[in-house]
């Protein structure tokens, strides 16, 4: 039995599950594919530093080649896996080219959601996932230009905040009532229209897009009742995950691709990890597929030590951040599901404030703006399956660290 | 350019050059130095690149920012020679700096 361990994807999680198999010990050969011609990078700065130009493509780069031969793994970048056999343990690549695996991990991220509107073949449309969207974003990024953001999300919003600040001018049109509404409370939603209203960015709410129009290229993007005038059309409604590959396979799909606490799918052979997979979330008592980097670091520690029949790493709090302008956002837990929002400082009119979620007294996740502690106290309490009275969460003289304990 | 030591908890030393305007954090990781996670890619989210700064240097690095405080006072190995080396630009003037890297970042 010497076929290797294939992982399909070379992203955060293909690169961390290198790390962890290494640190496990294990030595039978590791090859992974990914599609992108880029080794293994770190997506947060496409839409932050990376954007703004403050950072060289080589900085997203997660490890330097050396590492990942010292792992015993080899990188076969702009290759597509286009076929999952399970019954002979093969992977097909677009140069029809089998490879046999011995334990297979699918780590295939997700992909941006694409919407089915007219115009959106227009030169000019574009999506924000890789380095090579960042690219073509970038040759159109000059000041005085006329940038439209179809979506209120982070990414959307971050990217608003770098455009603003280049010079752009810039439209946010969100299809809800509020900004980052999958992400954080209204409290959150309310404090970061205000900011990107002061910054100069127009936020319209409620507001669906109908469609894009130009002569080829994008002009103007069409809404119910008004049109706004575009030199250059982002779009940012979400991510759908790359799952197909596996539903192809047989393999059980519900959004992600259906795992244990292992990681590992029905068939014990194969694995999923990172944005492609739905797990169960004890927090939230059922199974979510969540995009993050601590979810796809957390995912491929626990699949390599499976792997390596290891002890699971403990479950550790999930969390996010979102840098826009000077303000960092920092989330921990999974707010769905609560019963009370507890505000700790004052959203209105200061720089900072921490939104607290409990279900049943139990603390469930916190959206910290511009507030380490809060954050950091958080990811502990919600470890420990803490109940802190909401008087204390409010009350801003009594420090995180004596809420701790 | 400047020449830095990271000190395993083991014993080990590990000397490497990195370069100016890149982190401390990512002239150890480009340069595979064990036991910097570097989880949120120097993003002041994780606390998991955390180095011990000897009291000669800490006045010579840069200053910590608030945020880097706060993350470090909830940081279970941190003492008063705690830094996050995603926060630490290099520069010439850390030539010859010596750090220690925890046994283990969580
Ligand atoms: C702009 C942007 C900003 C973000 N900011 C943050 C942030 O601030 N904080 C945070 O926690 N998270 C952030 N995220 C989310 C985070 O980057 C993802 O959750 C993370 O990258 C998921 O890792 P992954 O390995 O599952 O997927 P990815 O990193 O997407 O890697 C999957 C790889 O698999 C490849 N692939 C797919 N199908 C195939 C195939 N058939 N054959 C070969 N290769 C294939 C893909 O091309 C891709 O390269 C951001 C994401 C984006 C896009
Ligand atoms: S890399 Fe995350 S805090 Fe330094």
């Amino acid at each position: 039995m010497n076929d290797p361990l294939i992982i399909i994807g070379a992203g955060q999680a293909a690169d961390q599950i290198v790390a962890s198999l290494a640190q496990n010990g294990y030595k039978a050969p590791i090859v992974v594919i990914g599609e992108e011609p880029h080794p293994p990078y770190q997506r947060p700065p496409l839409s932050k530093k990376f954007l703004a130009g403050e950072m060289a493509v080589d900085r997203l780069y997660l490890k330097p080649a050396a590492f990942y031969d010292k792992a015993g793994a080899s990188l076969m970048l702009d290759r597509r896996v286009t076929n999952i056999d399970r019954a002979t343990r093969t992977v097909v690549t677009g140069t029809d080219a089998r490879l046999n695996y011995a334990t297979l991990v699918i780590a295939t991220g997700s992909r941006p959601r694409r919407i089915a509107l007219p115009g959106t073949d227009l030169d000019g449309v574009l999506y924000l996932r890789t380095i090579a969207d960042v690219q073509a974003i970038h040759s159109r990024f000059q000041p005085g230009k006329r940038l439209v953001i179809v979506g209120g999300g982070y990414i959307g919003l971050e990217l608003a905040a770098v455009a603003v600040k280049h010079g752009l001018d810039v439209t946010v049109l969100e299809q809800v009532p509020r900004l980052m509404a999958r992400g954080v409370g209204p409290v959150v939603s309310n404090f970061y229209a205000r900011l990107h209203a002061r910054h100069g960015v127009k936020v319209h709410l409620s507001t669906a897009v109908t469609g894009f129009e130009g002569a080829g290229r994008v002009e103007r993007v069409a809404c119910a009742d008004s049109h706004h005038a575009a030199d250059l059309v982002v779009i940012g409604v979400g991510a759908v995950p790359n799952v197909e590959l596996a539903a192809q396979a047989g393999l059980a799909v519900d959004d992600g691709i259906v795992v244990d606490d292992q990681c590992r799918t029905a068939d014990p052979a194969v694995y999923a990890i990172g944005d492609c997979a739905s797990q169960m979330q004890p927090l939230a008592g059922r199974r979510l597929r969540l995009e993050s980097v601590d979810n796809a670091l957390s995912q491929a520690k626990a699949a390599a030590a499976a792997i390596c029949g290891r002890p699971l790493p403990p479950p550790q709090t999930p969390w996010f951040w979102s840098d826009q302008y000077n303000v960092k956002l920092q989330m921990a837990g999974l707010s769905a599901g609560h019963d009370e929002a507890v505000v700790r400082g004052d959203p209105e009119s200061g720089t900072s404030f921490a939104v607290f979620y409990l279900r049943d007294a139990r603390l469930i996740a916190v959206d910290a703006v511009n507030r380490v502690p809060e954050f950091m106290a958080s990811r502990q309490l919600i470890a420990q399956a803490a109940r802190p009275p909401a008087d204390r969460l409010r009350n801003e003289g009594i420090a995180m660290k004596d809420i701790c304990g | 350019m400047a020449k830095i030591t990271f000190r395993e908890a083991g014993g080990s030393e590990h000397t490497i050059e990195i370069d100016n305007g890149l982190s401390l954090m990512e002239g150890a990781v480009r340069n595979m130095v064990p036991g910097i996670d570097a989880d949120c890619g120097g993003a002041c989210s994780c606390a998991t690149c955390m180095v011990y700064v000897p009291p000669e240097w800490a006045d010579r690095l840069p200053a910590k920012e608030s945020s880097e405080e706060a993350m470090l006072q909830f940081c279970p190995h941190a003492t008063a020679e705690s830094r996050l080396s995603c926060q630490i630009t290099v520069s010439d003037a850390l030539d010859g700096l010596r750090v220690t890297v925890p046994e283990s970042q969580h």
